[in-house]
């Protein structure tokens, strides 16, 4: 509607310069990302000479292979699959539970729960109450100290709530004449048809996951049991990256550095979500603006 | 049922007070028997938040407490607010507070306004296609975890990497800044590197309440002769004058917190004076040096400094905007 109306010469010169500042914003936004990609597809000896920018000068894909070839690597990185899918699937359906049962009107005690939950977000025990409960509860090196402490929050239950009080009262009384009860309409009519929050809430789940390096960090000493995040938090922010060289089996490829395989593992653990994202964009617009108006 | 109905209607003979009570309760606890999927359901989040939240809560008493690690929270000594003493006699204590409200007020003032202009600018972007696209691209390293981010910047910041590269073929420098081992310039990478990461992010939120703006108004300024600039201060500014109002309540109650994962990944030895902040210190002294109670008692401060912003914040904007969080 805005293309029939004649611009004048300010709007025009606006609109060009807005747009050369959004594709500013774009090239500064993509191009370290950019840089990291080029530099681990390059070959590991040749790329310590520096100068690559824009393109692989000698490409190889030895660093990757290596990572795929390494043991520690690939444990870490099942653990993290493994912490994002269940954890994610735990928490979703757990918070959701929750979140369903208090949404409905007439249950009793309602207020209570709500107002428990409230306080929560406001006040909390900080690190070390919650560590000396995870290592009561004996959960130091177990794997389920990614999931059961993750599994509920308050803040994602609210952004279900609003959600769930939308959906019409017909679609549950007609499950309860054909003799299903609270739980399995949860499960069976809500969460189907709660798929845009789901989705959201999953996502928002899904990166705290995988993105994830302090509980491994701290909760967690046996190293099979580390996620790949944790991994790299010990390789690459302790910039110690030889170890890393030397956990490798012996007889790795050539021209492989410890700083070639910081970037593999980097662009691995990090294209799973970057592929992911982009799908789920509409959904999670949509649960953010759910999410805020709470207020 | 039928007995209760006299009691209900007020008839004079029939049941007293007692047998409507029973009866009253007999209707509740039948009621609460055929919701009792449901209370299970909400009880189970009830119990996880006990165990979860509340116990830690409890376990803040350590803070008052000596606490040692073998034996049970109820049996150490009580010492009064001898950790909190301890606190501020620390010779840390400047320098934590510094870094923690240098970097918080940093961020406020230039991370908490650019994502509103961002959103307002990109607003302004006429095609659809185009406009999707920044949007996707903006959002994706909020995508990338802290530890990933760490691994980039040392790569970009390092004596070889490419910003002294740059600075170096520009003649801004003699020789190359190992930027990380240098207190002085910590502050702005960190600044700088949140921005770099939640802009688009952040923006989500106020392009969404600008989406839901009626076109209308902006039709009915056309005609009046508004222009552009003009139609986002009048229009566009105050329709989303409520999302920035909470959305800065929340930014100055978080004020003590600086972004914990990113100051860990980012902070090293070299750089320690300018990158201890509070968040940084808890950690340190707890989980590090294994002093529970006092880390608990400079984290509950902390907590309490933090509430005491947010109803501030809350208070404040009330007055100022009739918008609060509660």
């Amino acid at each position: 509607m805005f293309s029939l109306k004649r611009q004048t010469r300010g709007e025009a010169v606006f609109g060009l310069v807005n747009g050369l500042l959004m594709l500013i914003i774009c090239f500064v936004t993509l191009y370290p990302i950019w840089y990291v990609l080029v530099n681990a597809f390059n070959d590991g000896t040749d790329a310590m000479r520096g100068g690559i920018y824009w393109w692989p000068r000698k490409f190889s894909l030895d660093s990757f292979v290596t990572v795929f070839r390494s043991d520690g690597i690939m444990t870490a990185m099942g653990i993290t699959v493994a912490k994002t899918v269940v954890g994610t699937v735990v928490h979703v359906l757990f918070t959701a539970m929750v979140a369903y049962a208090v949404s409905r009107g007439e249950l009793i005690g309602r207020k209570l729960y709500m107002l428990i939950g409230t306080i929560t977000m406001f006040f909390g025990g900080g690190l070390i109450p919650t560590y000396l409960l995870i290592r009561d509860l004996g959960m130091l090196d177990q794997f389920l100290v990614y999931i059961i402490p993750a599994m509920f929050s308050f803040f994602d239950l609210i952004i279900f709530l609003s959600f769930f009080r939308e959906i019409p009262a017909g679609l549950e009384e007609a499950a309860k004449i054909d003799g299903a009860n609270d739980f399995s309409i949860f499960l069976r009519v809500v969460i189907p048809v709660s798929m845009p929050v789901v989705a959201t809430i999953a996502l928002f789940h899904g990166v705290y996951q995988w993105n994830d390096y302090f509980t491994g960090m701290i909760y967690i000493n046996n190293t099979d049991l580390q996620p790949i995040q944790t991994y790299l938090y010990r390789v690459v922010a302790q910039s110690s990256s030889n170890q890393m060289l030397a956990s490798m089996p012996s007889g790795v490829t050539v021209g492989v550095t410890s700083q070639s395989l910081k970037l593999a593992t980097m662009v691995v653990t990090t294209a799973p979500i970057v592929f992911v994202y982009p799908f789920l964009q509409k959904y999670f617009v949509k649960g953010f603006m759910i999410g805020s108006i709470k207020g | 049922m039928k007995t209760g109905t006299g009691a209900a209607t007020g008839r004079t003979a029939g049941p007293g007070p007692a047998a409507f009570r029973r009866e009253r309760r007999l209707k509740w606890l039948k009621k609460l028997y055929g919701q009792r999927y449901l209370q299970a359901m909400a009880l189970l989040g009830v119990a996880w938040m006990i165990v979860f939240n509340y116990i830690p809560m409890y376990g803040i008493i350590i803070a008052f407490k000596e606490f040692d690690i073998i034996f049970p929270i109820s049996q150490a000594p009580w010492v009064g607010l001898d950790h909190f003493k301890e606190f501020f006699e620390d010779d840390n204590l400047v320098n934590v507070i510094r870094n923690t409200l240098g970097i918080s007020l940093i961020k406020l003032v230039i991370g908490f306004p650019l994502p509103i202009i961002f959103a307002l600018l990109l607003n302004e972007v006429r095609s659809v296609l185009f406009k999707k696209s920044i949007q996707t691209i903006s959002y994706l390293p909020h995508f990338l975890s802290w530890v990933i981010l760490g691994g980039i910047l040392a790569t970009w910041l390092s004596d070889v990497g490419i910003v002294n590269k740059v600075l170096l073929a520009l003649n801004l420098i003699d020789e190359p800044i190992t930027y990380l081992a240098e207190p002085q310039y910590f502050w702005s990478i960190v600044v700088a590197s949140d921005i770099w990461k939640e802009l688009g992010w952040s923006a989500i939120i106020y392009l969404a309440a600008i989406s839901s703006v009626s076109p209308d108004l902006y039709e009915a300024a056309t005609i009046d002769g508004a222009g552009r600039f003009q139609k986002i201060w009048s229009i566009t500014l105050p329709a989303i004058k409520g999302t920035i109002a909470i959305l800065f309540i929340l930014a100055v109650s978080g004020l003590l917190n600086s972004n914990f994962d990113q100051i860990l990944v980012l902070r090293n030895s070299l750089n320690d004076s300018a990158s201890s902040v509070i968040d940084i210190y808890v950690y340190q002294t707890g989980i590090v040096d294994g002093r529970y109670s006092y880390s608990t008692a400079v984290g509950l401060l902390k907590s309490v400094i933090a509430l005491g912003l947010l109803l501030g914040a809350n208070y404040v904007t009330k007055k100022l905007n009739n918008t609060s969080l509660f």
